[in-house]
């Protein structure tokens, strides 16, 4: 029986009915590991000895916790006591922290097992995992493709089976880009559903931290145990959190469900358009009624988006002088530190994006940027609650198009323009899932996503499920052993 | 030109909480460097924010005491700068929407009240400290300390309504009194939970635009303020007079120079970037909320002053005294309606309590003597039972060195108050120290007796008509009595001995 490619539940029902042990999926993790990831390249930190000797525990443990034995992989900017934390940057290079996240306390204290550190774009700003500081991931569909990003190496690590799941973190579409990319489930929980604690910020009123996973079902395991209220994280939720596998495969509402008018599919690629359009009929098929929306104030959502995340980051990024931990630069002069750590620690979107926000913030520009920007998102919001009183979800493509190529986005403009479909959500707080929804023509796997009401987190799996189940699309795990492995062949 | 002083003070009194605004870290002073920190106060990845709510409850009993009006809803703002001793590269404050806004307080300006606005009162976080010497290697390095990152400010934003030196140290005086009244700041400005920083301009008398303001910060101490400002004035006043300019700037206080010294230009101003702080959702005080504190807040200064004069019947100027803190306020209530007598209280108290206090170095709370004993001590006096001046030179004094000792009890291992009460009983010192005033007519007389025979030539003097050496013979029982005679009654019981040595 090949471990890896147990689907999480299936593997967690195994261990914890000790027909399986923890240990030995661990090693048959370890080892594929070891024949994919020089070339997928899905981590920079790997916590072999560490997971080992977690299985280990947990094996000889009679009483085992909801995620006994799943193979965890954690995006690199959600801090781990004692496990290396980059955040895909140089200047956290050699960042060991002594904490770790509650999202982190909450896996291993059901005991899923923690399997290493993702590769991310740095500080997660980006959407191909390119700007990492260390080296790129690669699309276990096809290595000369990106995974998308900023999660990409937690999508690729999935997607490539070398974790049974993965925690990334989205801000403007980073787990749910990379997932579509990766043909995998990928969710952006509500604003406020999932501790930020222990995530590093990039935007702090965007960041989500989600689960990306073979599928809906393995997704609503980890986000019912990483969901709820934290006193550490004032800006999380005290609301209870439903078991999200409780009537999974039990969707008897009939509901509306939005879909983008012609209007807003206008300059996506084709076959995203197709693939999109098919997943309507289908949906219609299964006796739902589809409401026809458009959403003119998605025309602002990336420039205003591009406003409110990189003046966030700005701020949160002042942190990292080389006083107190990360890289310093040594200089006679403070000031002198300070540039010379920080251009030597920064890569240039990072840099970019400070040199944005530091001037949306400036005294002066502050109204006609930052405020303005801020009043842009109310609009958009707004408009999303408007439109979740017409229908129970909205659908839209994931991205507007299909993994692309390393290196073929030189243009910041051009990558920026990847969140296109995901930014609103982010921006109006509301959780949004990506589920595969088929191939392109060339193999590469196109993502839906699915939004609903904040909180309705619930609702929006058993609807995923469904369709899903309905898409039937061809698992991943055919795409990386024929095309990964021939690739290695040729 | 006649020239008048425009002063509006910020002052940042550092809140009495036990823990950090925003995690959970002791605000304990004097602790070892960077023993009282945690993620969220180092400003580590990840971390973030959660309000302490016992700084907001402080907050708002000090709008209610400055008569602010509190915002029901308050926003967090970051100010971002780059500083070694600021960890996360800004300050968590309050900006865009403070927490109270638009108060007063009354000081007194040559007998009259004076209504100073406090334009707004900030929640914010305080830095670290750089330590820039004390080390061997100081003169190449800076040593952080993180201990102070994250305690409780209030920052108390005045509006330019003082117009002297004299009243801007008023303003601080009967501001820091307000905040030890409300427990809620230290007041000291020494070790730094009280800092002030001020603007000032100066203008020909009668104009009524402002002239332009330099800052002047680093007025540490009610001294370094009232000098600060003081040369300052003059400062502006003199570039004025020579036909200069003033220049808008940041100047500090050179305590060792005796003069302030600019420190940064506008232009170099920083621009702080303030934004609304994504990390913290507003701060909402319910009006319930508001009500309770309101209920819990104790008698304020000016209100008591006010009870002091009408109830006590006290001058303006003991009831100020009284009233500067609110141990020393409670000390003479207890001894006053103890002792019954309000103005003996207050004579006892404004001069040998604050003495000793002044001598020891010792602030109210922490004199030694038990308002009981003293206003036993006073019954007595009222009563003629012992002198005012054996009062005030032996019993006094040996009541508050017994006070200080230890009583010991088999039966209490723990001193309590009874037995601190009863170990400086006034009425055993007296006896003990045999100061019990001589009321017995018999002793008087044969005292007198004894001192006119010691003395036959003033006695033949005051018999020949000399009535003059009454004096002397009056002293020479007061000296024989040990001063425990009342001359008052000496004075009738020696004219009737002489008189009666007259029919002879
Ligand atoms: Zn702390």
């Amino acid at each position: 029986m090949k471990y890896i490619e147990l689907g999480l539940r299936e593997a967690v029902d195994l261990v914890r009915n000790g027909q399986v042990k923890a240990t030995e999926i661990v090693e048959s993790y370890l080892s594929h590991i070891e024949a994919v990831d020089p070339e997928i390249k899905a981590y920079l930190t790997l916590a072999a000895e560490r997971a080992l000797s977690r299985a280990r525990e947990i094996d000889a443990r009679k009483d085992k916790g909801r995620l006994a034995g799943a193979v965890v992989a954690i995006k690199d900017n959600i801090v781990t006591r004692g496990l290396r934390t980059t955040c895909g940057s140089r200047i956290l290079q050699n960042f060991v922290p002594p904490y770790d996240a509650t999202v982190v306390e909450r896996l291993e204290a059901e005991d899923a097992i923690i399997i290493g550190k993702t590769n991310m774009d740095e500080f997660a700003m980006g959407s191909s995992t390119e700007n990492s500081a260390f080296f790129p991931t690669r699309n276990p569909w096809d290595l000369e493709r990106v995974p998308g990003g900023s999660s990409g190496g937690s999508a690729a690590a999935v997607a490539g089976l070398e974790a049974m799941a993965a925690l990334g973190s989205d801000t403007g579409g980073s787990v749910r880009q990379p997932a579509a990319f990766c043909g995998i489930v990928g969710l952006k929980p509500t604003y406020g559903r999932v501790s930020r604690y222990g995530l590093v910020a990039f935007a702090s009123s965007l960041d989500q931290i989600g689960p990306l996973a073979r599928s809906v079902e393995d997704c609503a395991l980890i986000t019912s145990v990483i969901a709820g209220f934290d006193r550490r994280d004032s800006t999380c939720a005290d609301r209870p959190v439903p078991d999200y596998l409780d009537g999974l495969d039990n969707f008897q509402e009939k509901v509306r469900v939005g879909f983008l008018g012609e209007n807003s599919l206008k300059g996506i690629n084709p076959e995203v358009a197709a693939s999109y359009l098919r997943v309507g009929e289908l949906v219609a098929g299964l006796g739902f009624e589809v409401v026809r929306m458009d959403f003119p104030s998605w025309e602002v959502a990336l420039p205003c988006y591009y406003i409110i995340a990189p003046s966030e980051a700005s701020s949160n990024l002042a942190r990292y002088d080389g006083v107190r931990y990360g890289l310093r630069a040594e200089a006679v002069e403070l000031a002198d530190m300070y540039v010379r750590t920080r251009t030597q620690g920064f890569g240039s979107e990072v840099k970019r994006r400070i040199l944005l926000g530091t001037f949306a913030l400036s005294s002066g520009y502050y109204d006609a940027y930052y405020a303005r920007a801020a009043r842009a998102r109310q609009a958009i919001t707004a408009e999303l609650q408007v439109a979740f009183r017409r229908v129970d979800f909205i659908l839209t493509p994931t991205t507007p198009e299909p993994a692309f190529k390393l290196g073929e986005k030189q243009d910041p403009i051009a990558m920026y323009l990847q969140d296109y479909f995901t930014v609103a959500a982010s921006l109006a707080g509301v959780p949004g899932i990506s589920i595969p929804c088929g191939l392109a023509r060339d193999g590469l796997p196109l993502g839906l996503q699915v939004l609903s009401e904040p909180f309705a987190e619930n609702r929006l799996f058993k609807f995923a499920f469904l369709l899903e189940n309905n898409i039937k699309f061809k698992n991943n795990m055919y795409g990386i052993n024929t095309r990964g492995r021939r690739k290695n062949e040729n | 030109m006649k020239y008048e002083t425009i002063i509006g003070l910020e002052i940042h009194a550092q809140l009495l909480t036990r823990t950090k605004l925003f995690c959970r870290c002791s605000t304990e002073f004097g602790r070892t460097p960077n023993t009282l920190t945690c993620p969220v106060c180092l400003g580590l990845p990840g971390s973030l924010p959660v309000i302490n709510r016992e700084a907001v409850r402080m907050a708002i009993k000090l709008a209610l005491a400055l008569e602010a009006r509190i915002n029901f809803k308050s926003i967090f703002s970051r100010k971002n700068y780059f500083y070694p001793d600021l960890p996360k590269g800004y300050q968590i404050t309050q900006y865009h929407l403070p927490v109270a806004e638009n108060g007063r307080l009354l000081i007194d300006v040559n007998g009259s009240r004076k209504a100073i606005g406090i334009e707004r009162i900030n929640l914010e976080e305080d830095a670290g400290k750089s330590l820039h010497e004390g080390f061997p290697d100081s003169a190449e390095k800076t040593y952080l300390d993180f201990n102070r990152c994250g305690v409780p400010l209030l920052e108390i934003v005045g509006r330019p309504d003082l117009r002297s030196p004299e009243e801007a140290v008023e303003f601080v005086q009967n501001l820091r009194t307000i905040l030890q009244y409300l427990e809620i700041c230290d007041g000291n400005m020494e070790e730094g939970s009280l800092r002030c920083d001020a603007n000032l301009s100066v203008r020909p008398a009668g104009s009524t635009e402002f002239g332009t303001k330099t800052e002047v910060k680093n007025l540490n101490s009610f001294r370094f303020l009232a000098r600060a400002l003081e040369y300052e004035a003059s400062r502006q006043v003199e570039a004025l007079e020579r036909g200069e300019k003033i220049i808008q700037e940041t100047r500090g206080w050179d305590a060792s120079a005796n003069r302030t010294v600019p420190q940064r230009s506008k232009e170099e101003a920083h621009d702080y970037r303030y934004f609304p702080e994504p990390d913290l959702p507003p701060l909402i005080i319910s009006e319930d909320w508001v009500r309770e504190v309101s209920a819990g807040l104790p008698e304020l200064p000016q209100a008591k002053i006010d009870r002091f004069i009408r109830d006590y019947q006290l001058p303006v100027y003991d009831a100020r005294i009284l009233t500067g803190s609110r141990a020393l306020a409670d000390y003479f209530e207890k001894v006053a309606g103890l002792s019954g007598s309000p103005k003996q209280a207050s004579n006892w108290i404004m001069r040998e309590v604050l003495q000793y206090l002044k001598e020891k170095n010792l602030s109210p709370e922490n004199f030694p003597l038990p308002a009981e004993s003293l206003a036993e001590l006073i019954k007595m006096v009222e009563n003629q039972e012992i002198t005012i001046t054996m009062a005030k030179e032996k019993v006094f004094p040996e009541m508050v060195r017994r006070s200080l000792e230890e009583p010991k009890s088999a039966e209490v291992p723990v001193p309590t108050l009874e037995l601190k009460v009863a170990a400086c009983d006034p009425r055993v010192i007296t006896e003990e120290l045999g100061l019990k005033k001589i009321g017995d007519e018999q002793a008087l007389q044969n005292i007198i007796e004894e001192v006119l025979e010691k003395n036959p030539g003033p006695v033949k003097q005051y018999l020949e008509g000399k009535v003059q050496v009454l004096g002397f013979l009056l002293g020479q029982v007061m000296k024989a009595s040990k001063g425990q005679a009342d001359p008052q009654r000496v004075q009738p019981l020696l004219r009737q001995a002489l008189d009666k040595l007259a029919k002879k």
